[in-house]
């Protein structure tokens, strides 16, 4: 790979190899190429089905008890209510026929019809319960079989109304004001020399990797939570691979755009753009832990939280103006960039605390570390000195010092 | 006593057995237990802070079950009635295993092993010194065998390798032995794994009458047991008297104020070690396994053991509605408790 100096984006001298003429390669003299396709997709059509008739009929039936499984995917507290909303996790048509909580029979309205694969209900129970205390929910279901919800500490769920406001403050705190402030190095960063610029980019790779490698961690233990109905730990990767690729995509985009107004424009722009997109992706995630977390009444409120967090994310705003130092960027596209990587802490937060489940968490934060990733991707180039190929001894510190910033900054973080 | 082989028949002879026509009386106007599933005395229960309950105003369907809780209370089986030459009284029963799909709870269905496909299998009643004749056939998938409490040889003891042993699917034996010692006693099924044989269904309550009569009452079975839903051998889901849990909070136990009430009361709960019974309202004389016709203890609950059993003799002075329930109290919330209501 081609390789420039500094933080223009090395990218851009890669030559246009896509250009080739393969695809006449295609036209063959036998007809048209979509008359084979329609025959080739024809024929596995017939097949599949053919396959799916004959070759079900000569397999024998599963002669086992049926796979009753449901996953609770929510649980809502009111007083003397408790909400349970399942999903069918499970290969046959689950029914609850009954319902006990610590050992009491109570009464159940709701979900009496059988639930179907993946099909989610909801059973509203009447029972008595106590702030603070532990309980476990038991669904008997019409085979007899009885499936467990633990409810550690039953705390009654805020409403939705009183929640909105509360968790768009808490996102303003934890995500737009710390990037704000983080964005204030900038001008510290335009009197600085190259050297300077390019540990501080090294000190954003190890934030950044720091912040990948927990939002994975995170995601893979909301997968867990799931019951796995779609797929798990497999809904983090594809939601990280699909966010690399789609941002990759963007980039390349940007990158023609820009080639084509202003050629000598340099990059420093795009790439923070880049850099506030995957932190505010990784921060939609971040919201919704948050969210979730103050929906069930784990999250401990206040200064210690809001604190903890405005640590931790304020080194998201120097990754930002990191690549921006030789550049001079109007107050508003400062703004959007804070905006852009601070602001989804908002809806995520909203949304952990009202509808999500563990399985839109684990992909949304999925979505978060394949951004990241992305991001890092674009920045590496940039942290090699003009001279030579490897990472110099400042650097590597750097990258180090950021992956220690983030972790001891993390520690303030309770949720 | 005239023996009589059916229910309804039996309930003239307990009027005979007692004072005639206000007896009579007393067993007409009780109600009919287990008219359909009782829609005109259909209590509404439990709740929240009432108390348990299943999904409100859900029961299981007892007329596909095949058995009615309201009627297993009072169901005394005296058998086919013969004499020998020598005058002896000769009871013969017929009954059958069978495997048996039950509504246990509403819309929760349980593969139960049963004797006469019902839960708890049949009060098989006589008296002291009868000549009882038990022909058992299996018509289960499973191998079983019908183990009585009481004294007998060896060769009728119902347990595997000892006299006929296991009785396999398809084939029949005929128990036979004398009825003593008098006392509230009980069989079941006593085929490996025992306690799995048991807690699928399998037992009944085995009544030997005194040579000489108790006093007059009105009689009541209450055997006392579980299912364990999930089979995991640790514990029961469902705690029941009679067959349903939570069936006589829908349809009470109706009894008379001032009249002499009897309840034959076993406890047959597999897996939990002790099971319990109190009663509201009220104290009773206890007689421990019936054995002895003084009571230990006057009391208003009384604690049994896997296999224990005795009878509680009590009159309701007050009229109303009385619960009764296990004070194991973990129990009465997942099904065992109900009322009596006295009129």
């Amino acid at each position: 790979m081609a390789t420039t100096p500094d933080i223009t984006d090395p990218d851009d001298t890669a030559s246009p190899v896509d250009e080739t003429p393969v695809a006449q390669s295609g036209v063959t003299t036998r007809g048209p190429l979509w008359v084979l396709a329609l025959t080739a997709v024809a024929a596995i059509a017939v097949g599949l089905v053919a396959l799916a008739l004959l070759g079900g009929e000569s397999l024998p039936t599963r002669n086992g008890p049926p796979v009753e499984k449901l996953a609770v995917e929510r649980t809502v507290l009111r007083p003397s209510e408790i909400d349970v909303t399942v999903r069918n996790v499970g290969v046959d048509p689950v029914r609850i026929a009954q319902v006990f909580v610590n050992d009491t029979f109570v009464d159940v309205s709701g979900g009496t019809d059988p639930i179907k694969r993946l099909g989610t209900a909801t059973v509203r129970l009447t029972y008595p319960w106590q702030d603070g205390q532990p309980y476990i929910v038991s669904l008997l279901t019409s085979s007899g079989l009885v499936i467990e919800h633990s409810i550690p500490a039953a705390v009654a769920t805020p409403s939705s109304s009183g929640t909105l406001g509360l968790m768009a403050l808490l996102g303003t705190y934890v995500g737009i004001i710390p990037i704000a402030l983080g964005m204030l190095v900038l001008p510290l960063l335009r009197r600085s020399g190259p050297v300077v610029v390019r540990v501080l980019l090294a000190l954003t790779v190890g934030l950044l990797a720091f912040l990948a490698v927990d939002g994975g961690i995170e995601a893979i233990e909301q997968s867990q939570l799931s019951g796995r109905a779609f797929g798990g730990p497999a809904l983090v990767v594809l939601g990280a691979g699909l966010a690399f690729l789609v941002l990759t995509a963007i980039d390349g985009i940007l990158k023609k755009r820009r080639q084509r107004a202003d050629p000598s424009q340099p990059g420093g722009l795009r790439l923070a753009v880049m850099i506030a997109v995957g932190i505010g992706l990784h921060n939609l995630g971040e919201g919704l832990a948050i969210g979730s977390a103050y929906a069930i009444g784990e999250l401990a409120l206040g200064a210690f939280l809001v604190i903890g967090f405005a640590l931790h994310n304020t080194t998201e705003g120097i990754a930002i103006v990191a690549p921006l130092a030789t550049q001079r960027p109007s107050l508003l596209q400062l703004t959007a960039l804070g905006l852009l990587a601070g602001a989804p802490a908002i809806p995520g937060a909203i949304l952990g605390a009202t509808v999500v489940n563990a399985e839109l968490s684990a992909l949304l934060l999925g979505v978060g570390v394949g951004a990241i990733a992305q991001v890092i991707v674009q920045i590496t180039p940039a942290l090699r000195p003009s001279s030579g190929q490897k990472l110099g001894p400042e650097t590597i510190g750097a990258i180090t010092a950021g992956v220690l910033v983030m972790y001891l900054t993390g520690l303030l973080v309770a949720a | 006593m005239t023996p009589t082989p059916s229910r309804r028949q039996f309930l003239a002879g307990g009027a005979v057995l007692g004072t005639g026509a206000a007896a009579l009386g007393a067993g007409a106007m009780r109600d009919p237990p287990g008219k359909g599933t009782g829609a005109h005395h259909r209590m509404e229960h439990g709740g929240g802070v009432n108390g348990p309950s299943f999904r409100a105003g859900a029961t299981v369907d007892h007329s596909a079950n095949g058995f009615h809780p309201s009627k297993v209370l009072r169901d005394f089986d005296y058998g086919q009635v013969s004499t020998t030459p020598d005058g002896r009284t000769v009871r013969q029963w017929d009954v059958f295993a069978a495997d048996r799909e039950v509504e246990v709870a509403p819309g929760v269905r349980f593969p139960a092993w049963t004797f006469n496909s019902r839960i708890p299998g049949p009060t098989l009643r006589c008296r002291e010194g009868d000549l009882l004749r038990v022909r058992f056939v299996n018509g289960s998938a499973h191998p079983h065998t019908m183990h009585f409490h009481g004294i007998h040889p060896a060769d009728m003891d119902g347990v595997p390798m000892v006299g006929r042993g296991v009785i396999l699917p398809g084939e029949s034996f005929t128990y036979t032995f004398d009825a003593e010692p008098f006392g509230l006693h009980l069989y079941h099924c006593h085929v490996g794994p025992l306690a799995e044989h048991i807690a699928r269904g399998m037992y009944g309550t085995f009544i030997i009458d005194p040579p000489r009569d108790r006093p007059p009452a009105d009689e009541l079975v209450m055997v006392m047991h579980g299912y364990n839903t999930t089979f995991d051998g640790q514990s029961n889901q469902l705690y029941a008297v009679n067959g349903i849990p939570f069936h006589y909070m829908h349809e009470p136990v109706r009894v008379r104020r001032g009249e002499l009430v009897r309840i034959y009361l076993i406890n047959i709960l597999e897996y939990d070690p002790i099971n319990s019974f109190h009663i509201h309202g009220n104290f009773f004389d206890y007689y421990p396994t019936g054995t002895r016709l003084r009571p230990t203890e006057f009391t208003d609950t009384v604690v049994q053991g896997q296999g224990q059993r005795g009878i509680c003799e009590l009159r309701f002075p007050h009229p109303g509605r009385f619960m009764f329930h296990s004070h194991k109290t973990e129990f009465a919330d997942l099904g065992w408790m109900g009322f009596f209501e006295v009129t």
